[in-house]
């Protein structure tokens, strides 16, 4: 027969163990204070946001999502964003794939990604403040093509969808031509080399042997270049139409919170911006899964 | 390597080069009007300026009282980056060296913000802050701006923490070392480098950030990017070459951090946050 204070005691000690056992120590702990700081300030505000858009300042329960998608000057801000989100991301995609199997083959990659890091790290507001400039009507570019007789007048670039187009382009190429590069610098050349080995000619090992290896990583990659185009805001303020064609949905959410301080109304915006990011991404990742999925490393077996 | 030497092989390697360099130019072209233009007297309808001078430097430092906007600027960020790395590092080496249930939505937790864009998150955290009070104010900012760069350093750090053998751990707590000790003579001097790197990287994004800041901020608390986007705004007030000169100050400051950074990380790490460490057999 053991006393009651020992048997505690074998219990206070077990649970420690078992606990340990199943990863949960001292160590562990230390995960804590990031976790309830991200609880606190990142998803407390969103729930805190949902609920709000759910309380209008007049009118039921989906007042604001009613307002939003019976007001064409709301509802068409989601079409717009799509216009420019869309086809940024397919041609930044569609540019970097080739570049990126070219530049797997440098032996000094260093300067390009460099350069290719500028754009990134100097963000959408200099960006912009620079192509106003440099696209303008004076502006080199517009001089160039004229010098060169390529047309003969200045090219309205500034201040409408193709300002914001290419400050998108600008900033977000990088980003996915990075992405890529690091999948394609995945994949084992031995595989490539095996495909050569037994007659294929670059188009057919490109079809056959890494496009699909690589389409996993590029949907991802479409997905992150495409939720960054989608939530653009300074470029389309600054470079844009902000009114009209460059009215895009995150100008629509600002306008709401802090020009006419109808908070709930900005929640519901962007509540509305997260679930067209989810829906767009959920449908690329399902197109991926009908595609080959698993290691892009040659075996030996 | 395989070597494609037919005409049409050599064309599309010749199209993808010409797509690149067409790129880099405009980009380097971008960024030299940009320069060219703050050192201008004057600049319309030429291909040059009609004279250089460096007033506008003065100009713009009086103009947007920079020298405040950078102290604030460098204030917000290194509270971020001395916040960051706290919180970051300690959980990365939790989650590094455990396993327990659970770990995969707190691993998820931990990705959600760098995926979601600052403004999507922005509008409903701005709304909190500002209910709490704290919304305007400079701490405000640095709330806002840790929401990414937490995330941003643990999972830039796990691999790092990863990379070294516990059994070096285990050896300094039979030697008797507490978990103190052993952080700061045994770990710290390990991970330095890769620390290093991720607050740099830090300090470069949190200056460059510029949707989170735009939100929280309130006069006294803007950063250098927030106050560039106010000038810009309202061009026509003031003088080209006084933005363009403010921006010239901007991009300094930003590409100084990240040279220093680039001395210590690949490029792509920029990017590519979480990408898993790839063995091949």
């Amino acid at each position: 027969m053991t006393s009651a204070s020992s048997n505690s005691l074998d219990h206070r000690i077990s649970l420690r163990q078992r606990l340990a056992l199943r990863g949960i120590d001292g160590v562990t702990l230390l995960v804590l204070p990031a976790v309830l700081f991200l609880l606190a300030v990142f998803i407390y505000p969103f729930i805190y946001g949902l609920i709000l858009s759910f309380k209008p300042k007049e009118g039921g329960t989906f007042a604001n999502y009613r307002t939003f998608f019976s007001d064409p000057f709301l509802y068409d801000t989601i079409l717009t964003t799509l216009w420019l989100a869309v086809p940024v991301t397919i041609i930044s995609i569609a540019i970097a794939l080739p570049v990126a199997f070219r530049v797997r083959l440098m032996t000094h990659q260093r300067l390009l990604t460099t350069i290719l890091v500028l754009p990134v790290t100097l963000g959408t507001v200099l960006v912009a403040e620079g192509l106003l400039n440099y696209l303008g009507p004076q502006g080199w570019f517009s001089r160039t093509l004229m010098l060169l007789g390529m047309i003969d007048r200045p090219v309205k670039l500034t201040n409408n969808y193709w300002g914001v187009f290419s400050s998108l382009i600008i900033t977000g190429f990088p980003f996915t031509f990075l992405l890529t590069l690091s999948y394609v610098s995945g994949v084992d050349p031995a595989l490539e080399q095996a495909a050569a080995t037994h007659g294929a000619g670059s188009w057919q090992r490109f079809r056959h042997v890494m496009l699909p290896l690589l389409v996993p990583g590029l949907a991802i990659a479409f997905c992150l270049s495409f939720v960054q185009a989608f939530a653009v805001f300074p470029s389309a303020v600054l470079l844009g139409a902000p009114a009209g064609p460059t009215r895009v949905i995150s100008i629509a959410a600002y306008q709401a919170a802090f020009e006419q301080y109808d908070y709930s109304m900005a929640s519901a915006i962007a509540m509305i911006m997260a679930v067209v990011q989810l829906l767009i991404v959920v449908a690329v990742l399902g197109i991926r899964n009908m595609f080959y999925r698993g290691s892009t490393a040659g075996g030996k077996g | 390597m395989i070597r494609d030497t037919t005409i049409g092989a050599k064309l599309w390697i010749t199209a993808v080069w010409v797509v690149v360099a067409f790129f880099v130019i405009n980009l380097l072209a971008m960024i030299a009007t940009v320069i060219m233009s703050s050192f201008a007297t004057r600049w319309l309808g030429t291909w040059l300026p009609a004279g250089w001078t460096t007033n506008w430097y003065f100009t713009a430092w009086s103009e947007f009282q920079l020298s405040d906007v950078l102290i604030v600027t460098f204030q917000i960020a290194f509270t971020v980056v001395a916040l960051s790395g706290l919180l970051g590092v300690t959980a990365a080496y939790a989650l590094a060296r455990r396993d327990f249930p659970g770990k995969k939505l707190v691993m998820l937790l931990f990705l959600l913000p760098l995926l979601v864009p600052p403004i999507t998150f922005g509008i409903p955290l701005a709304t909190v802050l500002y209910q709490a009070g704290v919304g305007g104010t400079f701490w405000g900012v640095v709330l806002a701006n840790l929401v990414p760069t937490v995330p941003f350093v643990i999972l830039v750090m796990i691999p790092f923490i990863e990379q070294i053998d516990p059994k070096i751990e285990a050896a300094a707590r039979v030697f008797g070392a507490g978990t103190f000790q052993l952080f700061v003579h045994v770990l710290l001097p390990m991970l330095l480098p890769g620390i290093l790197a991720a607050l740099l990287l830090v300090l470069v994004r949190t200056v460059a950030m510029f949707e989170l800041t735009f939100l929280t901020a309130g006069p006294t608390s803007q950063t250098l990017v927030v106050a560039l986007y106010y000038s810009v705004f309202a061009a026509g007030v003031r003088a080209v070459q006084s933005i363009d000169a403010m921006a010239v100050v901007y991009m300094v400051t930003t590409l100084i951090w990240l040279l220093i950074a680039l001395r210590f990380v690949n490029p792509t790490q920029i990017v590519a946050r979480a990408k898993q460490q790839q063995t091949t057999a």
